[in-house]
């Protein structure tokens, strides 16, 4: 068989899938929904995973939060009697159960290589405060103690405008950093003229005074129009103010719940991620009740990969199924054309076809009517995951091995069902099939 | 060696008569039964013995239910008879395995059938293209043959049409073409002209005699017309599955 006849084939099955137009396209139709809705899902994946990872990575991927967890009631460390009824009743850790500077310490110390630095922060709450020229109106500010050290990191996205940000030599002083949103709407004034300005934030329901040290660029989060128009009043932005400061207002203990590990560049998070777990980990076994565990934005953005990955793989099998019944469409149509052509096939055997000839026609046939509704349908996919993909706001991508995979797999439809037909007019008796009426 | 081989060539000629050719179909004893094994075991065919020379044309008549279909689908290797030995063209039919029975059909006969039996939505050069592409022959050699066949029937003009924009007659021209185009051994034409009134027949009946006298092809004719086989040069009359009478058509055209 060469190339020519296969051409020939090609030009035969075409030409009497055109003489069949409507009935051919609604036999494609189960392949074309099949293709169309794999590819659909695969573009829109793609860009789902692709706009959570984006997301993701601006939050930081190469951070590793560490946090106080739990003793889960089947873990076997901690000493004391009657463990797992204090477990259940302890939901708050004490001053001994919180990570201590000395920890920190240490760790910083151990991995100095691995690590660029550790952010400490505090939540303070939220403070409100009354509006600006409208004093019925109040704005409301979350209230973040940290160090100057992750301060002077946050320069690269929002930097500072006026004042400066804060100093180790401000540690328990009550001076504060805002944004330009709170100077505009809570103090009134220009940028430089809110510097050293006086402003009394009610914290935890007691007034609380702050001088101003610097103001910020406001800069707005993308994702949150997701959520819908937010008016003005409604946003709320930070005012960081020192460490110290922070822990002295909540009356919390010296320690903390959580910190951030700034990895190095070139550290494979991933992995470290269970180094540092392990690490802070270990100063928890004689622990009744809490551990330390860390996680990464990495390993979030895996796990969401991951439950993106497992939710396609569902809607693929439900696309499966429509190619199944495709193809069972294809092969009834498939059946019906040998009948209706059992005349052609007697003629064509009588002409010297030979049995093999005959199924590589309708095979070719088979293969044809598949191979266009995988086409019809890999376009109506990328132009549908296109559309969705627009909708969710990431750039799509549909890929080219899965626009391969799927023409290649109608490909294999048609083998496959149109094999049982096909093998059906190769096996006619040139005779019966002259004979049929 | 040499000599004593001329020598008994010559004596057999004496004994024999004029040499003739080896049989283009030679049959022995053909017989052909349905639901073997069955109660209702039926032969058709109850020991057939024939020969046709090349270049001969012969008619075999007989009425409907004579075994004239049964004879010609195993003359046309469609069928294998269940006994009897059928050499075609010094093929044995017997040893022949269905894909070598498809390549017998396809180099070494071309079938005219009542009903045309062209295929629908092809145009008349693509179905004379068929018994080549079957063939094996590439596709220019194919286009130009199938034109050369089809200007020769008188079917130049309309190469480009579909069966169904042609008439009874130029059907069976083209058919007369497609069966012609592989240049076959054995034309069998199976009531070619049962489907078409007198003035057609003649026309197709023309062809078939301008086949034979001018392309030299051996045809064998089937029809239940006897004026039609009364035009070959040799009439077989088939009655209930034997050849019941064999004589010499007139040879002479206008039966219709």
């Amino acid at each position: 068989m060469g190339l020519s006849n296969i051409l020939e084939n090609v030009i035969m099955a075409l030409t009497s899938l055109k003489s069949n137009k409507m009935r051919s396209l609604l036999t494609m139709l189960g392949i074309i929904i099949g293709i169309a809705a794999v590819i659909a899902i695969e573009t829109v994946g793609g860009s789902l995973t692709g706009s959570v990872t984006d997301s993701m990575s601006g939050m930081g991927v190469g951070n590793i939060t560490v946090g106080l967890t739990q003793k889960s009631s089947d873990d076997t460390s901690g000493t004391s009697a009657g463990v797992t009824l204090r477990r259940f009743m302890d939901n708050t850790p004490g001053a001994e159960d919180l990570i201590s500077d000395e920890m920190i310490g240490e760790f910083e110390e151990t991995f100095a290589d691995k690590i660029d630095r550790v952010e400490l922060t505090r939540e303070a709450g939220t403070a409100t405060i009354d509006k600006y020229g409208d004093p019925d109106t109040t704005i409301s500010a979350t209230l973040t103690g940290t160090t100057p050290e992750t301060l002077q990191n946050l320069e690269e996205d929002t930097p500072i405008l006026a004042g400066r940000w804060l100093t180790d030599a401000d540690e328990g002083k009550y001076l504060c950093v805002v944004s330009e949103k709170f100077v505009q709407q809570a103090i009134g004034t220009t940028n430089a003229d809110a510097v050293g300005a006086r402003v009394v934030l009610t914290v935890n329901g007691n007034p609380c005074a702050f001088y101003v040290a610097g103001v910020y660029k406001y800069v707005e989060n993308e994702y949150a129009s997701l959520f819908g128009a937010q008016d003005d009043d409604s946003i709320q932005t930070t005012i960081y103010i020192p460490l110290e400061t922070a822990r002295v207002l909540t009356g919390a203990d010296e320690g903390y719940q959580n910190i951030t590990v700034v990895t190095a560049t070139g550290v494979d998070v991933t992995s470290f991620v269970d180094v540092v777990g392990d690490y802070f980990a270990s100063y928890y076994t004689r622990n009744d009740t809490w551990t330390a565990s860390a996680s990464s934005i990495s390993s979030l953005v895996e796990s969401m990969t991951e439950m993106l990955d497992t939710i396609s793989l569902g809607i693929s099998a439900i696309a499966a199924i429509s190619l199944l019944v495709g193809g069972i469409g294809v092969m009834n149509i498939m059946t019906v054309s040998v009948t209706e052509r059992t005349r052609e096939i007697g003629t064509r055997k009588a002409l010297g076809a030979p049995s093999s000839a005959i199924r590589l026609q309708f095979i070719t046939e088979s293969i044809v009517l598949c191979v266009i509704g995988g086409i019809i349908g890999v376009i109506l996919g990328v132009s549908m995951g296109s559309w969705l993909s627009s909708l969710i706001g990431f750039a799509a991508k549909p890929s080219i091995s899965a626009i391969v995979i799927a023409v290649g797999f109608s490909m294999g439809i048609g083998v496959f069902f149109g094999y049982y037909p096909a093998n059906k007019a190769a096996k006619l008796d040139p005779i019966d099939a002259l004979r049929y009426e | 060696m040499a000599d004593s081989k001329q020598f008994a060539e010559a004596v057999a000629r004496r004994v024999n008569g004029p040499r003739r050719p080896r049989p283009l179909i030679e049959m022995q004893g053909i017989r052909k039964s349905y639901y073997i094994g069955q109660p209702n075991e039926l032969e058709i065919l109850h020991g057939i013995d024939l020969k046709v020379y090349p270049g001969e044309f012969v008619a075999i008549v007989g009425e409907s239910g004579s075994g004239k279909s049964t004879l010609m689908n195993i003359i046309g290797v469609l069928d294998k008879p269940t006994q009897g030995t059928y050499i075609l063209d010094g093929v044995n039919i017997h040893e022949a395995r269905d894909n070598q029975l498809a390549a017998i059909r396809n180099q070494k006969i071309g079938f005219v059938f009542q009903t045309y039996n062209l295929i629908g939505r092809q145009s008349a050069l693509k179905n004379v293209e068929l018994p080549m592409l079957y063939a094996g022959v590439p596709g220019g050699e194919r286009a130009r043959r199938a034109k050369e066949w089809l200007t020769r029937v008188g079917m130049g003009e309309r190469m480009r049409h579909q069966p169904n924009e042609l008439s009874g007659g130029q059907k069976q021209r083209v058919a007369i073409a497609r069966a012609m185009v592989n240049e076959p051994a054995l034309i069998l034409a199976d009531e070619p002209t049962g489907a078409l009134d007198s003035e057609t027949s003649r026309v197709v009946m023309d062809l078939f005699h301008e086949m034979h006298e001018r392309y030299h092809k051996t045809i064998v004719l089937i029809t239940h017309n006897p004026a039609l086989a009364q035009e070959c040069q040799r009439v077989l009359t088939l009655k209930d599955g034997r050849i019941v009478d064999e004589r010499k058509g007139g040879g002479a055209r206008g039966a219709l």
